[in-house]
């Protein structure tokens, strides 16, 4: 990476107060991305690739708390900017696209009229201009008779249709950031390759760096740059894409990949991943959260995580003893 | 699992299928205005499966895909016997199973052979019983056992699908999604159905529990000689567990064959999209171009209202269809070895390569 990142996350930790005590969801998380980047973070459920998004959106949960760390965005530390700060560069400088868009989008608004409201509050486009302006959106994200189903609501669309409608509202300010959350999690594979066509294609085209949040490693081999590998919150491992399929170095990577059905793997060669997270709840985790399901595990892993370099200048690896 | 010759790698279909349809009334109905001014029009139907013919051998897993409302869904229920049929015949061993009505099928001997594990182990698992109570539930409803007998037979169950007994006591809120998943597992085979029918049963599920749960569907199969039907959008998971295939496109089948032999021959240009969707696991393959480049299929499905019967279901949206696909709607017909396409232009993608009378004659 050689000019400055667009997001640049460092040292972020985030804990829950819950009735069974501190849950300690991220710890020294860390991560770039630049400019026309798409970078995943991938993980099993759980493993806090969704809570890294909301914290840099902003977004916590109340029970959730910020103890440490930075996410430098334009210049600005997201966590410590005001909440008008905030308001101001969210949906215009970045956006989110969620899980579910039926959920996401507001049932009872046409979708045109959804589209016009952010531009309205964000781009700066007068109120004649707007639904105009909704419309091109639509057209943008490739759908079919955009004036018509700009009149349409959510429950009169396809899921595929409203994925994209999401993908209209985060696009149309021209944002320098997107997050994706798992958006093609239930849709069809035919949609949901157009669907990450289209973000790849949109987000080359504005230059805008991307963070894709998923638990499909192999759509994360074929869409993204690099890779971040998410495990009971903490970074295990992350490298450039190519290199860490070629050569995964923390054992969790590699059982992740041995585990995810692939074309030319049969079912007898797919190995599952003994045990689970660990309970995040307790008082004493050690310091390295994999250990109870590691298989290379030395005498020293009880010591403080390392952060080993990879092989290439852009890879890392928390492990003591790694591939 | 290529058969050399023309015999199916297994005989003895269990399920047989023949010429399924079913078809749902949408729209207005006509109302009293509309009958006294004589303006009353049949009511508009919705093809949700049509014409559907195929068999799954014992021991055979049968793997079904196709994109949402392309009536997959619609299909299981009538083979599981929830909904009633329009018309066709459904055979278990022979014997007709398919004009029985559905509101009765519950209390049929047929029922305990027909069972299903259902998509979502969260929603389909009832959140106040146990999962002893939930994995006992259809014993005592189809298969009746004394209470010493049913607690050791829950038990036995429990310890095939992989679930520690200790974890019997427990609600659904209090277990896991792989162990949600062995629950639904146990249920279904708790009365030893020969056909198991399996609704995206890892969709929910991480990649490190989908593994398991699959080898263990696998393990299951074998050891209790039940057949499957395997419904899935994810194609790189049926690759893995499947025989044969069915690719079906708005209520209709349009290819067919050992999964295999469609995975590495693809035919019909829906299921080459299909195959040409899923991530091919390969870091970018999409940037750098290296490899074909994807096929992708744009618009949306035609309509499956009143669908015209001579028009191929998957024209307009087919990237070589023409107008041979607008004036005859293409059958099933054999292209290998237990390997049929309903397509004019099969194969290549390239409309030139193939000569279209050659394949309608």
């Amino acid at each position: 990476m050689t000019a400055a990142p667009v997001l640049s996350v460092d040292n972020l930790s985030v804990e829950f107060r819950t009735r069974a005590g501190i849950v300690r969801a991220l710890e020294h998380v860390g991560f770039d991305i630049g400019r026309g980047e798409m970078v995943a973070i991938v993980g099993e459920s759980g493993s806090g690739k969704s809570v890294t998004a909301y914290t840099v959106m902003g977004i916590l949960d109340p029970a959730g708390r910020v103890s440490g760390g930075t996410a430098t965005f334009g210049g600005l530390d997201l966590l410590t900017a005001p909440e008008a700060a905030l308001r101001d560069i969210r949906g215009r400088e970045m956006s989110m696209i969620f899980q579910n868009p039926r959920v996401a989008l507001n049932p009872i608004r046409r979708v045109g009229d959804q589209i016009a409201d952010v531009l309205l509050q964000h781009g700066g486009v007068t109120r004649a201009e707007a639904p105009k302006r909704a419309v091109e959106m639509l057209a943008r994200v490739r759908i079919p008779d955009p004036e018509r189903r700009a009149r349409a609501y959510p429950f009169e669309l396809s899921g595929g249709m409203c994925q994209r409608i999401m993908i209209a509202i985060a696009l149309s300010c021209a944002p320098r950031l997107l997050i994706a959350d798992e958006p093609t999690t239930g849709l069809d594979v035919t949609t949901q390759a157009a669907i990450m066509d289209l973000i790849a294609e949109l987000g080359s085209a504005q230059g805008m760096a991307t963070l894709l949040i998923t638990h499909d490693l192999g759509m994360a081999a074929e869409y993204c740059d690099r890779i971040v590998v998410m495990h009971a919150g903490h970074i295990v491992e992350a490298a450039p894409t190519a290199e860490l399929f070629r050569h995964p170095r923390h054992p969790y990577t590699a059982k992740l990949i041995a585990a995810t059905p692939r074309p030319t793997a049969s079912l007898a060669e797919l190995a599952a991943i003994p045990g689970g997270l660990p309970d995040l709840r307790q008082a004493e985790i050690p310091p390295c959260r994999y250990i109870a399901r590691c298989e290379r595990r030395l005498a020293r892993c009880d010591q403080a995580l390392p952060r080993v370099l990879g092989d290439g200048p852009d890879s890392v690896v928390a492990c003591w003893n790694p591939l | 699992m290529t058969a050399p010759d023309d015999t199916p790698p297994f005989s003895q279909p269990l399920l047989d299928v023949q010429s399924l349809h079913k078809q749902f009334p949408v729209g207005r109905k006509a109302g009293l205005i509309d009958r006294i001014r004589g303006a009353a029009q049949p009511p508009s139907l919705l093809h949700a499966v049509d014409d559907v013919t195929f068999t799954i051998a014992r021991g055979e897993t049968m793997g079904l895909v196709g994109e949402s409302g392309c009536g997959k869904s619609t299909l299981v229920r009538l083979l599981t016997r929830l909904l009633d049929l329009t018309d066709g015949s459904i055979r278990l061993d022979g014997i007709e199973i398919g004009q029985m009505p559905a509101k009765g099928f519950g209390n049929s001997p047929f029922r305990p052979r027909i069972q299903m594990v259902f998509q979502d182990a969260t929603d389909s698992l009832n959140p106040r019983f146990t999962a002893a109570a939930a994995i006992a539930d259809p014993i005592q409803r189809l298969k009746p056992l004394p209470r010493a007998a049913l607690k050791a037979r829950v038990e036995e169950l429990a310890a095939m699908c992989g679930l520690p007994a200790e974890l019997l006591g427990r609600f659904p809120h209090q277990l896991s999604g792989g162990q949600k998943a062995r629950v639904g597992i146990a249920r279904a085979i708790a009365v030893e159905p020969d056909l198991l029918i399996l609704d995206e049963p890892t969709a929910a599920l991480d990649v490190s529990v989908q593994v398991v749960i699959l080898q263990l569907l696998q393990d299951l199969k074998q050891r209790l000689g039940m057949s499957y039907l395997f419904v899935s959008h994810d194609l790189n998971v049926v690759r893995l567990l499947c025989d044969r295939v069915m690719v079906m496109y708005l209520g209709r089948i349009v290819e067919t064959g050992p999964a295999e032999e469609v995975f590495r021959n693809p035919q019909h240009p829906y299921t080459r999209a299909l195959l040409s969707a899923i991530p091919h696991f390969e870091p970018g393959t999409r940037k750098d171009g290296h490899g074909a480049p994807r096929l992708r299929i744009a618009g949306e499905p035609r309509s499956p209202i009143d669908p015209s019967p001579k028009v191929c279901r998957f024209h307009g949206r087919c990237p070589k269809g023409n107008v041979a696909c607008e004036q005859s709607m293409p059958l099933l017909h054999a292209v290998g070895p237990g390997h049929s396409v309903a397509c004019h232009f099969p194969g290549d993608d390239r409309p030139e390569a193939n000569d279209p009378m050659e394949k309608v004659a």
